[in-house]
């Protein structure tokens, strides 16, 4: 039968303990045990980017990390990137701009967008492009994903030098 | 206009940046079992048994369903009730749903299903159309009209052999429109669950959350009033949500039974074989052009692949004929059509339903008509732009049409005069335009009743509920319903709650498709909000000592000169003078003037209008193909959240490149050693080639505003009519780039190297059909267009169409 494995997660900066069989991915541990459902699946195959989180700070992608690695290891998600009631820069370009149409792989490309941001203050078109190549968007077409992640830019340089 | 045409963030983007909005699959009830389907393995089987006893037995499964569970058969038009929820003897397609296990978790399930034991008796596969005219038997449905023909139309408006026979020169070309698929990320699903009184809940990812409840009370023989369906935001649509599904149907029969939660969730390879995408439709067109390049008559025929199952299939047949009429002026038309089963995945309705087929066809033999008269593209349409306030050969009633001013706009961005026939070899200008409804004029259960309802509740605290069963799949609907009521009463659309998509708790909206929500939903609501903003007129005049009339209500007041107050506050005299303060608005389009059989497919209460130029470079040596840039205009009535309306364009674009260039559903047979089945070739999101943000060129939008008088604030509809011009424009880029025809989708770069190289050899540089097969069209309706004396109903004896002798 199905013996549980027990890890402690850091999650968000916060540490969470769970109880999963060994095989569970990590996408099925945040949304099955964790109830952190803003991370989205569309194919479980690694395909279309949805899943997206940070491990370390790198975008991964969750279908296809067992969660058993992930112990001692800092993960992020959609649901870690407001402060407070505070969007991310992020957040509040992609509401503004048009990037979320129904939203479904916003969570994925918003996290990888953190890491591209994070890496690079003011990252071309050409290298946002490579970022999210990755996350398959059916809704938008991608170029208000691109405004808006050249707006966020913009946002964080302004209030870096504020 | 204090809210409409202003760019704002939509009233729900704070739930979808912080991954918030509750998608089907994040309902999490307590107690919840978790279903998985047993899909048929054959492409065409008769079940002789089917033994469920182990995988009952196997630990953890708390329920086993079978056909036997399922007497009576759904479909979602009253015409083609033709699926059950696991089919009961005769399975159609890969895929097809044949028994279903009901476990603690989905891997129990999936476990439970492989000890399913199932026998068929394989029947004869029907592959392909030609398959299927050629074998009237095995029959994949009994109610088909001929054979495997599963429906035949034919309409002619005035006589069209006259017509070309009386045209300067007279073009035939065929072209070949292969299957896509929606593609949607969210995957279906949905959770069915009894309510503390006993009745069914089922939260689905569903466009049409109204079908879904028919269709429920139909298979679960139950009293409607018991059913409840909330469409949860749909993770992208595009049509692929349209239909009502096996998966909702069985979750919704194990909750009853069992009664604790049943959850259901398809797998990627699931979604491509429930598939009910794009039809791919095989086309004749003949056209008669005068010397000054008018039309003179047109003759479309239409072979439609259906797959296995009726689905929309009947309207989507329809649509590959009726909207040829609505761009350009076209005095006489001819339309023949037929769909045929195959065993393949069904068929239905993808951005556009039906209608970018024939468009494809049609604006490239546009193309080629201006290059044999020796006119610009763009000079030529312009010549021929159907006029506003006018009915169409089929009896189609076009109100405003702003395409003249989207072909203008398209050719002065690109600088097509400059550019076109003049970018050298390998670089190519190509445009192109399109026509769409704005809801379909008839509902699919043909009644008299509103296809959209609003209610609205206001309070004394100024607040303001409004509540519609418009369901949202991304495009904006709860933003267009709360944009519309705020400009009506002066308020701030983000105070406004929507509560939308819920059949127990909202008025009816028949659902997200045809590109109806706008017109339909926005009319119901400016009614509503009228109502509303009317008694509180009333009573703020009363207190402000003026004339009702006077009264404007903007940015959260009430105010005549320096006499104001705020919303609520008037609100709030308004329930002291009236009681609890409540509206309620409905919207039915206008009838239109057809009076024939067949007339109820393609009137609506408005057409919006699209012209695209696309940009490409084609390199001679790998065919490859690569678009730089596209222009594109459309005429949208009014633009109600400018930052939405781009949206849609910029994505209709991006989906009609992508079938311009890749996306195509293909099926391929398994060895025979193997079973020899017809399965998907690629269903998988890696190897279904679409778009990427890499592939993505830079899109040039313009949005023209020709408010239409049968519109809300002549608000017309975006969110399919601008993918329509760009698969016909960029065929016909690539023909300025390098001089071939590729005259069928996808356009890859195969298909360019051989025309090339057939134009090197000195054949036509062409890739495409080159023959049309011998199909049994009856005889068609005759129905005189308005300018030839007509009064929109069929000549006399011509109401029925008759088979023809041959066709027998």
């Amino acid at each position: 039968m199905q013996r549980h494995t027990h890890v402690s997660l850091n999650i968000n900066g916060e540490t969470l303990e769970a109880s999963f069989a060994p095989y569970k991915t990590l996408l099925e541990v945040l949304r099955e045990e964790l109830q952190l459902t803003g991370t989205k699946h569309g194919c479980e195959l690694g395909e279309c980017g949805a899943c997206a989180v940070l491990i370390d700070g790198e975008p991964q992608l969750s279908c296809l990390v067992l969660a058993l690695e992930c112990a001692g290891r800092a993960i992020e998600t959609v649901e870690g990137l407001a402060r407070g009631p505070a969007l991310h820069p992020l957040q509040d370009a992609f509401a503004d701009l048009g990037a979320a149409q129904c939203g479904y792989c916003t969570p994925g490309i918003l996290m990888t967008a953190k890491a591209l941001l994070e890496r690079e203050k003011n990252p071309s078109r050409e290298r946002i492009k490579e970022a999210i190549s990755g996350n398959l968007c059916r809704c938008t077409g991608y170029q208000q994903i691109f405004e808006a992640i050249e707006e966020a830019a913009r946002r964080m340089a302004h209030e870096s030098t504020r | 206009m204090k809210v409409l045409g202003k760019p704002r963030r939509r009233v729900d983007g704070r739930a979808k940046v912080t991954g918030q909005t509750r998608f089907a699959d994040d309902v999490v009830l307590p107690r919840m079992l978790h279903l998985r389907l047993l899909r048929s393995p054959h492409p065409h089987a008769l079940i002789e048994e089917i033994r469920t006893e182990k995988a009952s037995a196997h630990p953890g499964v708390h329920l086993v369903l079978t056909g036997k569970d399922f007497p009576v058969s759904f479909g979602i038009l009253p015409v083609t009730q033709d699926e059950y929820p696991l089919a009961p003897e005769h399975v159609r397609y890969v895929g097809d749903p044949v028994a279903a296990v009901i476990a603690k978790d989905e891997q129990t399930a999936g476990e439970a299903l492989e000890l399913i034991e199932v026998k068929y008796r394989a029947l004869k596969t029907i592959s392909d159309p030609l398959e299927a005219l050629q074998n009237p038997e095995p029959r994949i449905h009994a109610y088909s009209e001929l054979g495997n023909i599963h429906r035949l139309q034919a309409f002619e408006f005035g006589d069209v052999d006259e017509a070309l026979g009386k045209a300067h020169l007279v073009f035939e070309d065929m072209f070949f429109y292969e299957g896509n698929t929606h593609l949607a990320i969210e995957q279906h699903a949905a959770v069915a669950a009894v309510d503390p009184d006993g009745k069914l809940t089922l939260w689905s990812s569903t466009q049409v959350p109204h079908y879904v409840h028919r269709s429920l009370a139909r298979v679960l023989q139950l009293p409607a009033s018991h059913i409840r369906v909330i469409a949860t935001p749909n993770g992208g649509g595009f049509g692929g949500k349209c239909d009502v599904c096996n998966h909702e149907m069985v979750a919704a029969k194990a909750a009853l039974r069992l009664g604790r939660p049943v959850k259901v969730c398809l797998n990627r390879e699931e979604v491509f074989y429930m598939h009910r995408g794009r039809h791919p439709v095989l086309m004749k067109l003949r056209t008669g052009v005068t010397r000054e390049g008018k039309l003179t008559g047109m003759h479309l025929q239409t072979l439609v692949d259906g797959g296995g199952y009726g689905s929309y299939g009947v309207a989507s047949t329809f649509y590959t004929g009726a909207l040829q009429t609505v761009t350009y002026e076209l005095p006489r038309y001819k339309f023949e059509a037929a769909r045929v089963f195959t065993n393949k995945p069904p068929c239905g309705p993808k951005r556009g339903h039906g209608t970018p087929q024939p468009r494809f066809g049609q604006e490239v033999q546009l193309d080629k008509i201006a290059e044999k008269l020796g006119k610009d593209p763009a000079e030529l349409r312009l010549g021929m732009v159907a006029k506003p306030d006018s009915l169409t050969a089929n009896w189609l009633k076009i109100g405003s049409i702003g395409l003249a001013e989207c072909i203008r706009q398209v050719v002065e961005r690109s600088s097509w005069k400059s550019r076109y026939r003049k970018s050298g070899f390998g670089k190519g200008l190509g445009l192109a335009c399109g026509a769409y409804l704005c809801g379909a004029g008839l509902p699919i259960y043909w009644n008299k009743m509103p296809q959209s309802g609003v209610q609205i509740l206001v309070d004394r605290s100024g607040q303001v509920t409004v509540f519609c069963g418009a369901t949202e799949i991304g495009q904006g609907s709860d933003d267009v319903l709360a944009a519309i009521v705020a400009e009506v009463l002066g308020i701030d659309p983000f105070t406004i709650r929507c509560v939308t998509g819920d059949t127990g708790i909202t008025p009816v909206d028949l659902g997200s498709y045809s590109s109806r929500v706008t017109v339909m939903m926005g009319n119901a609501a400016i009614q509503a909000a009228q109502k509303i903003k009317d008694q509180i007129a009333l009573a703020a005049a009363e207190q402000l000592e003026v004339a009702p009339d006077r009264l404007i209500f903007s940015n959260g007041k009430v105010f005549f000169e320096s006499k104001t107050v705020t919303f609520a506050e008037a609100a709030g005299f308004a329930e002291e003078k009236f009681g609890t303060l409540g509206a309620v608005g409905s919207y039915k389009p206008p009838r239109a003037p057809g009076r024939f059989k067949g007339a109820g497919v393609g009137p609506s209460p408005a057409y919006s209008y699209t012209a695209c130029v696309v940009e490409a470079e084609v390199d001679p040596a790998t065919g490859w193909i690569s678009v730089p840039k596209i222009w594109i205009a459309h005429d949208i009535g009014r633009t109600i959240n400018p930052v939405l309306a781009r949206g849609q364009v910029e994505g209709s674009v991006y989906m009609g490149l992508s079938e311009a260039l890749m996306e195509e559903q293909v099926f391929r047979r398994l060895p025979p050693k193997l079973s020899d089945a017809l399965v998907h070739k690629i269903p998988s999101l890696l190897e279904y080639k679409s778009l990427t943000s890499l592939d993505m060129p830079e899109v040039d939008t313009v949005l023209i505003e020709d408010p239409d008088p049968n519109c809300p604030f002549g608000a017309k509809e975006v969110g399919q009519g601008p993918l329509l011009p760009v698969m016909p424009a960029v065929a016909n880029a690539i023909y300025d780039a390098v001089g071939v025809r590729i005259d069928e989708l996808p356009i890859t770069p195969d298909k360019v190297l051989k025309a090339l190289e057939l134009k090197a050899q000195g054949k036509e540089g062409r890739v495409g059909p080159v023959s049309f097969p011998r199909v049994p069209y009856p005889e068609p309706v005759e129905v005189a267009p308005p300018w030839e004396g007509g009064d929109g109903n069929a000549k006399k004896g011509a109401e029925k169409p008759k088979l023809k002798a041959s066709a027998a």
